[in-house]
């Protein structure tokens, strides 16, 4: 395990003259859980969505799993081709904040979507791998519910079994607990940490800091468009470095 | 009265229906020609860049900006000057499937906006291409918003459709007219006339409502309740 599954150098974006991400360097290994924290406006959203290419970085490199996505080139900024960008995002799907389940169709369908039309996969093979999925996530009996009939907790579920469906190299997760009730949120980060165990290689935004203390192999502190600190969760909580970072612990805590 | 029902209206009838078919189809093919027209506008003015979303958008003012009459005859008239004889029934279905695009447009490039842009992010996402989202995401949900006001588009055309008759296509009203300057009964020729607008106009709202029904997805639906379909309880857990 030599090369990273992700590496990501100097990796900056701007909206318009809004420069939002001012030059990041990350590292991922094959089975590494990374969580970012940092207050909201810091841009961990964007800088997640830079990586799957949801956004498209101003500059900087991406190199994911061997693969150049994008990288500064003789003065200029290569950006892969279009097709190569959408095989890229199938291995490492993203699940939101609001969840996004394809509204029009039911749980099943919207894990088997892409499998189907993207992978090409045969149908009644996805149908098969969606329910043990559903299963797995405990909705095994929801397979044939609309979005609209199930609970935000559910709905978040169904989202990561969605992921799982396309046999992803790595997850992006985005605030996945935000928008859930309190009660909610525990069953979806016991799910996320069921991932972690099997050695899934994570990427996750969060506000549960409990949680990133438990699971995660390094935390990333992004404030004002830039990784201020990094490292093992017990050094970035029991011994932050920088003001901005006790600060930010402290308010949280509160 | 008499006279009306039993001399008239046998007489006259089977003509105006002749007329009342080519409505019908003059109405149906500018229908299909006109969302075609208006779901690429449509698309086009949301993805395309300067040049080309200029000119879409300059198409959609313009003809919403003309009256539809003067449309059909600018087109009618200046076709063949221009080198191009179109029979004038596809002449016909030229402008007013040009016209209903030009509104349609409006109608699908609201409903597509107003799909939460999350849904599209959630299909690119997992790798699909802006191609297969839209056929498979954003149009499925968009189209449905949308068919209400096509349906009243459609019953709307059903009935502007008469102004080809300007035009010269024998169609309902123009057939009408045709009896009247042969009969000179006009009150009684147009009152057949008015009839069966009604009657065509009436049973396609009628249809109309129950396609808006049969299309309202389970989703969207009230009382609906969630089952295991056969296809896949089937399949053991
Ligand atoms: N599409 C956009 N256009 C303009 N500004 C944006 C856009 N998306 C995010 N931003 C700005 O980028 C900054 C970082 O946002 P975000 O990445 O969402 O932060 P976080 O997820 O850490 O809360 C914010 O100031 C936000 O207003
Ligand atoms: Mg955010």
């Amino acid at each position: 395990m030599n090369t990273p599954l992700l590496e990501i150098r100097n990796l900056k974006k701007s909206f318009g003259s809004l420069e939002v991400l001012k030059g990041i360097d990350l590292t991922v290994d094959v089975g590494e859980v990374i969580f970012l924290i940092g207050p909201s406006g810091g841009g961990k959203s964007t800088f997640a969505r830079c990586i799957n290419f949801l956004e498209k970085p101003t500059c900087g490199d991406v190199i994911f799993s061997g693969q150049v996505m994008c990288q500064d080139r003789n003065g200029g900024h290569y950006k892969a081709p279009e097709k190569l960008v959408r095989l890229a995002r199938g291995d490492m799907p993203m699940v939101f904040q609001h969840f996004n389940l394809f509204a029009h169709r039911t749980a099943l369908e919207n894990v088997i979507e892409a499998p189907i039309w993207v992978q090409g996969r045969n149908r009644s093979e996805a149908i098969e791998d969606a329910l043990r999925l559903l299963g797995e996530v405990g909705l095994r009996d929801k397979a044939d519910y609309y979005p609209a009939q199930l609970s935000g907790g559910q709905k978040q579920r169904v989202a990561i079994a969605r992921a799982l469906a396309m046999h992803p190299k790595l997850i992006l997760f985005d605030e996945p607990t935000s928008a859930l009730d309190p009660e909610l949120v525990a069953g979806i980060l016991e799910t996320i940490r069921s991932l972690a165990d099997k050695g899934m290689t994570l990427i996750v935004v969060t506000h549960e800091m409990g949680f990133a203390r438990k699971l995660a192999d390094t935390v990333h502190f992004f404030s004002d468009g830039r990784i201020l600190e990094s490292g093992p969760p017990d050094r970035i909580f029991d011994h932050p470095e920088t003001d901005r970072l006790s600060e930010f612990i402290r308010s949280i805590l509160r | 009265m008499y006279e009306f029902f039993f001399i008239l209206i046998p007489r006259h009838f089977p003509f105006l229906l002749e007329g009342a078919v080519v409505t019908l189809q003059l109405t149906l093919t500018s229908m299909v020609c006109g969302i075609c027209i208006g779901l690429a506008v449509a698309i086009g003015r949301i993805g395309s860049k300067a040049p080309l979303k200029w000119l879409l958008a300059a198409y959609v003012e313009i003809w919403r900006d003309v009256p539809l009459i003067v449309q059909l005859l600018v087109i009618y008239f200046s076709l063949p000057t221009v080198g191009i004889s179109l029979p004038a029934f596809w002449a016909g279905v030229l402008g007013l499937s040009l016209n209903l695009g030009a509104y349609l447009s409006e109608v699908f490039r609201s409903t597509i906006l107003s799909i939460d842009p999350g849904q599209r992010e959630a299909g690119e996402s997992t790798g699909m291409s802006r191609l297969l989202v839209y056929r498979r995401v954003v149009l499925p949900q968009a189209l449905r918003i949308a068919v209400p006001t096509v349906g009243g588009y459609f019953v709307s055309l059903l009935k502007d459709s008469s102004l080809v008759s300007f035009v010269s296509i024998n169609e309902l009203l123009r057939n009408g007219t045709i009896v009247i300057s042969n009969t000179f009964r006009t009150m009684e020729i147009y009152l057949m006339v008015a009839i069966i607008y009604f009657a065509l106009s009436f049973t396609a709202s009628r249809a109309v409502l129950w396609i808006e029904r049969a299309l309202t997805p389970r989703y969207l639906r009230r009382n609906w309740e969630p089952s295991l379909s056969p296809k896949t309880s089937e399949v053991p857990a």
